[in-house]
């Protein structure tokens, strides 16, 4: 009782405390500052249509790698924790049902489509919204499905592991790339690449690049996790 | 002022009264992913400018006007991060849960005194 009544005054606190967040918010009527910058030299400059992509992979791109490297930390410390121990292998599953017909007959007809989906959105991450996070967590639904539709299904592991590693691997070579060529404020600078004519799908330089590369890793880094998780 | 201001505060709200009144630890969990989507709401919206539209320059006046025609992308940008290292942590923290319950099947945080003195 006591405990509820705590928890109700630190809400009132809290809703106080937004209330006068809220009450100081003004309407802003035109961009400000750093946003300004990017919205007025992002097209000519980098030669993205997106501007969000722009600022994700190109103006503020370390931080996208670290984004990348606490993901991959993340799944690494699921796989950590839920591999199989020795003690764990006389606890035997319960034999699974097949799932039904409809959705094994679903799978097959959706999989290679939902796949092709999440290509296509982080191809298009430059001219489009969409990007590497968006078409990866796509690429990993396919895999759930596929997890949901067949009892039996195993990820091939190994292949997994050599996607994951040389799209990572590479995504810092092209960082570390723009700076040989450019110079020690250009890590991960998308004119390596010539930057093509504006708004076509191969333009904005390594930016296409980048965002599969960022793709690849997150759908096999997500897909791993659900694997991980559903052995237990 | 901003109607999805207040939506995410009272998200954010919801999440927190889980948090502190929940024993179960998967509704844990999912209480602090409803405040990241409170939060994130919040964020996003704080970019918004009202009568301009999406950051995307799909139109020969909107590459020339850009500045004076789209909301702010900073935000997005942000939130976009904040989304994914959200995803992680749900994970790791979903991975925690399923590790304590096999070690002593339950999952009322109120059975876990380790740490308590």
């Amino acid at each position: 009782m006591i405990k509820k009544l705590f928890a109700a005054v630190l809400l009132v606190f809290m809703a106080v405390m937004f209330y006068q967040l809220y009450s100081n918010i003004t309407e802003k009527s035109e961009l400000s500052g750093v946003a300004r910058g990017y919205a007025e030299r992002g097209a000519s400059e980098l030669g993205t249509q997106n501007i969000v992509t722009s600022i994700v992979v190109t103006y503020r791109g370390l931080d996208t790698l670290g984004e990348v490297s606490v993901l991959f930390i993340a799944a690494t410390g699921v796989a950590v924790l839920l591999r199989r121990r020795k003690e764990d292998e006389e606890y035997a599953a319960p034999s699974k049902r097949q799932s039904s017909e409809i959705l094994q007959t679903g799978t097959k007809l959706l999989t290679p489509i939902i796949v092709m989906f999440g290509v296509y959105i982080f191809i298009n991450g430059h001219l489009s919204p969409g990007g590497g996070f968006q078409g990866g967590a796509v690429i990993a639904s396919a895999v759930l499905l596929l997890f949901l539709s067949d009892v039996n299904y195993k990820i091939n592991h190994g292949l997994f592991n050599i996607i994951e590693s040389f799209s990572g691997a590479f995504y810092v070579l092209i960082g570390i790339l723009g700076l040989l060529l450019f110079g020690a404020n250009n890590f991960l600078d998308n004119r390596i690449l010539p930057l093509g004519e504006f708004g076509m799908l191969l333009s904005a330089g390594a930016i296409p690049v980048i965002y599969s590369l960022v793709g690849l890793k997150v759908g096999t880094e997500l897909a791993s996790i659900i694997d991980n998780m559903k052995k237990d | 002022m901003n109607i999805i201001h207040i939506i995410g505060f009272i998200l954010m709200i919801i999440g927190f009264w889980g948090l502190l009144t929940q024993k179960n630890m998967i509704k844990i969990v999912l209480a602090l992913a409803i405040v990241e989507t409170g939060l994130q709401l919040v964020m996003v919206t704080f970019g918004f400018i009202k009568g301009h539209t999406a950051p995307i320059l799909d139109s020969s006046e909107l590459v020339k006007g850009a500045a004076e025609m789209i909301v702010d992308p900073v935000p997005q940008a942000l939130v976009l991060t904040a989304i994914v290292i959200g995803v992680a942590v749900n994970a790791l923290m979903l991975t925690f849960v399923i590790r304590l319950y096999q070690k002593k099947k339950t999952l009322s945080i109120t059975e876990y005194k380790d740490l308590k003195w």
